[in-house]
């Protein structure tokens, strides 16, 4: 007596077949799951291409590396990146010299030396600080030093809330380079009777070097875009301000800003000569070439940190 | 072996014995004998903290003095005096400031973002969480979060929608479905969207994905009888438009999630799914998703943290209702989250009060954010204790 | 109801190499055949043959034959998972579905195979858990999640799950080595009683067992170092613990190499 509507295997094996609807079930799943894959790919392609193919007009132009957009209206042709690549730059640049030695310094903390209370309130903390939306850090550095303290807006205010950007990432990347590190490494080291601190950083933090590098490159790659603290902290300047402490500062993704603005408010239509003439909106050109300059650097840096990472002497 | 220094040692310290160290006691007795204090070139003898139970001599009898054995518990030495060494002190005392560091930040975040929200919060003449307006450019202030609340939630809800089951199939494929080589490729290509800087979704978003989707959102008005789908005449810049942005670029961080608490299932449960004669997707239904499914959610509240975060790409998209404009379900229409209203005006806001109540703002977008984020971590370190 | 088991000329592949080479036997319906042997030389993976669970893994492939009552189960036209239907396996590690209760544990491979009728799965989880020896246990509990037994009874779980769609075949691969002596002879006082319904084939490490338990032994060794596997002699449980024929076999028997 069976207990199955359709009789098993007595059948022969030869004959039998799977239940159409389980296969029916399998194939759909399959195409579905292809099929997301393909779907995600989507957006992946246009938006790369929509940048290339708007972008790099602008990025060809002479003088787009060399150039500001002082004294440049959406009407006129020319000008570059210059402002805003330095200023990128040079925020990033402050933001990561604060960021790296405090990074190492709590990733060190927690794994070597990691246990009793402050060491599991610290990666409860670190934790929160991966979810702190920019927005909110930025409105925090801005409470402190313009709010409280009543300071000005500069750009070393964006590189102070980078770091609060930056840490989390740069912690939890070395974090796990430094847990690849065999510990029969640091036990041979004892062993020898090298110190702690000695074992710390000269063995084990040299290991996971590459790791650590790999993580501080895409830290900065994560950081070089983020809009929200130039919209709070700094003051947009389409000349160059290569002070990091006074004045309005440009920088790439407030570049494709302002530019964006330009792009709504500017029509393409204006008086030459007595006709109405269409003027070319030369914002467009600007906001794809700041774009796409901003991609290639941060594309960039997630290449390089693949390449280092290539060269990692623990299995990753 | 028979313990020879049982006069210095108690029952403890034999029993925590972790490893006789054999080699150091006559270089010990080196020390002893010249004194000498170590300096750079001689070779530390005081064992790690780490080791703490590890005591001299076990294997091998030797008179040495009291003084340079080590007692379980105390950071042990064996030079004369027992003092910690000062690069681990530093070492140990700079790490340590560090991750005190970074608890004192959180709560000098929550500090000043209280003590500056609170004073607006103070003066507001509407109710802070039910009021629709925000005018805080001069007093009277009156401002209150209840659209911002609808907006955020409701186009990261969207976003998450669309984004968890594309999420879940494309971590499927990489794990189950796609061949070995392939593997790593697949997923680099979909890190890449992660590596996409946001204002770049938003200009994408806006100019470029926004007007094909007008004619799908016409589509969308012929169901108007669900208020989520009416037509409120924005053709472009609607949460619809914001949605879908946000659901692509909170797609790599759940997609990675699920690879790898995927790929984690155990061989053996999918060998017996295998064994009972399962097909794959029966398979993937039997062992891997049961198994799968909290990392899943845990990836799935990460991704809607992020979302709701997101300034730029929103503010770009969305486009800004007009004021006093009334309250609306659809999703075509326009609007603003807490992120956008405050990227817009913090720009040019001045002033203790109005810059406070945007601070106020953040304030409610931070607990949102952590409450969410706490959750996805609540579920992940469940999980823990079941594996 | 049972099935007879053959093998012809089986080479079986992992990629290019040959992990095991030329195997033949021949095992008859409603008997005990144990697979012994030193470690890596190839046993489970004949094992794993039987129920075309070797090519589960990449790129492992076979050669030759494996019949089951006649029918190449390696023919063209036959959909593994069909034969894994057939077939019931048990492995090391007792591996309950962690998220399924005991109820539906038994039941999930009834559930795959087909539409079971709603009133007769009650009676199913019984008629299994008594099989396997397991209903006194837990008929108060069938609630409760699998996972939460000993290894004892998660391996005769797995037995109730393997038996509840009445397989022709019953394949153990080392079923005791993860439990302790008494759930192991638990286990093995089974397997007399299952022996009247199904074929089964136990591989085993413990030569005692195999001597307890089977009827039939089939010694499997390396040809040598670096060299695939084979089978080096199968016959009777008393001849090949008492008078092998071979002389490899009698040295493992006795204890001269392991």
């Amino acid at each position: 007596m069976t207990v199955l509507a359709t009789p098993p295997a007595a059948d022969s094996l030869l004959t039998a077949r799977r239940g159409g609807r389980r296969q029916l079930k399998n194939s759909v799943a399959t195409v579905l799951v292809y099929l997301s894959f393909a779907i995600a790919l989507v957006p992946l392609g246009w938006l790369l291409w929509s940048v290339l193919s708007k972008g790099l007009h602008a990025m060809t132009r002479n003088g787009w590396f060399t150039h500001s957009q002082r004294n440049l209206t959406y009407r006129d042709p020319g000008g570059g990146a210059y402002h805003a690549i330095v200023g990128t730059v040079e925020q990033v640049f402050l933001c990561t010299a604060i960021a790296v030695p405090i990074s190492l310094l709590v990733a060190v903390y927690l794994v070597e030396y990691g246990t009793g209370r402050l060491a599991r309130v610290t990666t409860f903390m670190v934790d929160i600080l991966t979810g702190i939306p920019s927005i909110v850090a930025a409105l925090f550095i801005y409470a402190v030093f313009i709010g409280a303290f009543g300071g000005q807006r500069a750009g070393w205010l964006v590189s102070l809330t980078l770091v609060m950007l930056m840490i989390p990432v740069i912690v939890r990347t070395t974090e796990e380079m430094l847990k690849l590190v065999p510990n029969e490494l640091r036990e041979a080291a004892y062993a020898l009777g090298v110190p702690k601190w000695k074992t710390i950083l000269r063995i084990v933090v040299p290991t996971a070097l590459t790791g650590i590098l790999t993580g501080i490159i895409l830290g900065i790659a994560r950081v070089a875009g983020e809009t929200a603290p130039l919209l709070i902290l700094v003051g947009y300047a389409p000349g160059i301000n290569t002070n990091l402490f006074s004045g309005f500062q440009g920088a790439l993704p407030s570049m494709i800003n302002a530019e964006t603005l330009n792009l709504n408010s500017g029509g393409t239509y204006g008086l030459v000569n007595g006709h109405v003439r269409l003027i070319h909106n030369y914002a467009v050109d600007r906001v794809w070439g700041a774009a796409l300059t901003l991609i290639i650097i941060v594309m960039g840096l997630n290449l390089l940190a693949r390449l280092i990472a290539r060269f990692s002497k623990v299995n990753q | 072996m028979p313990d020879r220094n049982s006069s210095t040692r108690d029952a403890d310290t034999r029993n925590n014995l972790r490893r006789p160290v054999t080699a150091r006691p006559t270089a010990d007795l080196e020390n002893q004998e010249n004194g000498v204090p170590d300096g750079p070139g001689k070779p530390d003898l005081s064992p790690p903290p780490q080791l703490r139970e590890v005591t001299v001599g076990s294997a091998e009898p030797l008179a040495v003095s009291s003084g340079a054995v080590t007692v379980s518990g105390a950071a042990p030495s064996l030079v004369a005096g027992g003092r910690r060494r000062i690069g681990d002190r530093v070492l140990a005392t700079l790490t340590a400031g560090s991750g005190a560091f970074i608890v004192l930040l959180i709560a000098l975040v929550a500090i000043f973002l209280l003590s500056q929200a609170i004073p607006s919060i103070a003066k507001d003449h509407a109710n802070f969480l039910f009021s629709r307006q925000f005018s805080v450019r001069s007093e009277p202030l009156q401002f209150g979060v209840l659209d911002l609340l609808w907006v955020t939630v409701i186009s990261s809800v969207l976003a998450l929608l669309i984004a968890v089951p594309i999420a879940v199939g494309i971590a499927l494929f990489i794990t189950q479905y796609a061949p070995k080589s392939i593997r790593k490729g697949v997923a680099y290509l979909i890190d890449l969207l992660a590596a996409i800087p946001s204002i770049i979704y938003g200009i994408w978003g806006i100019y470029v994905l926004a007007p094909h989707l007008v004619g799908v959102q016409r589509a969308f008005y012929h169901l108007d009888f669900i208020p989520l789908f009416a037509d409120k005449g924005v053709d472009t810049g609607s949460i619809f438009d914001a949605s879908l942005v946000l659901a692509v670029m909170i797609l790599p961080i759940i997609t990675a999630i699920a690879r790898d608490v995927f790929v984690r299932t155990p061989d053996h449960h999918i060998e017996a799914a295998w064994a009972l004669g399962a097909t794959r997707w029966e398979m993937i239904r039997m062992a891997v998703l049961p198994y799968g499914r909290p990392g899943v959610i845990s990836g799935a509240m990460l991704g809607l943290g992020r979302a709701l975060g997101e300034t730029i790409a929103v503010l770009l998209i969305l486009s800004k209702p007009p004021e006093g404009a009334p309250f609306t379900a659809s999703i075509f229409n326009g609007g603003q989250t807490f992120a956008s209203l405050i990227g817009l005006n913090m720009q040019e806001a001045n002033g203790k009060l109005e810059t406070g109540a945007y601070i106020a703002a953040g304030l409610v977008l931070f607990v949102l954010t952590f409450a969410v984020n706490a959750a996805a971590r609540a579920i992940v370190n469940r999980r823990k204790e079941f594996v | 109801m049972a099935k007879r088991i053959e093998a012809k000329n089986l080479n079986i592949y992992y990629g290019k190499f040959l992990a095991v080479e030329n195997v033949n036997l021949t095992i008859a319906p409603r008997s005990v055949t144990a697979f012994i042997g030193p470690s890596g030389c190839g046993k489970s993976t004949v094992l794993r043959t039987i129920n075309r669970m070797h090519e589960v893994i990449a790129g492992a492939t076979v050669q030759g034959e494996v019949l089951l009552d006649g029918e190449n189960i390696y023919d063209a036209r036959v959909d593994p998972v069909n034969v894994r239907r057939t077939i019931g396996m048990v492995f090391q590690r007792p591996n309950p579905f962690p998220t399924m209760s005991i109820y539906d544990n038994v039941v999930a491979g009834l559930k795959l195979a087909g539409k079971p009728k709603r009133g007769e799965l009650d009676a199913v989880v019984e008629r299994s858990l008594r099989g396997a020896n397991l209903w006194e246990e837990v008929k108060d509990r069938l609630d409760k999640p699998g996972a939460g037994l000993s290894g004892g009874q998660q391996q005769r779980l797995c037995i109730a799950r393997a038996i509840a769609v009445e397989p022709q075949v019953l394949l153990m691969d080392e079923p005791c080595s993860a439990l302790d002596p008494i759930s192991t002879l638990a286990i093995e006082d089974l397997i007399q009683t299952l022996k009247e319904k199904y074929t089964i084939v136990i591989v085993t490490h413990n030569m005692q067992q195999a001597a307890r338990v089977s009827e039939r032994t089939a010694f499997f060794n390396l040809a040598g170092i670096g060299k695939p596997g084979q089978l080096v002699e199968i016959d009777d449980t008393q001849k090949i613990f008492s008078n092998p024929t071979e002389r490899r076999t009698e040295d493992y028997i006795s204890g001269r190499f392991g």
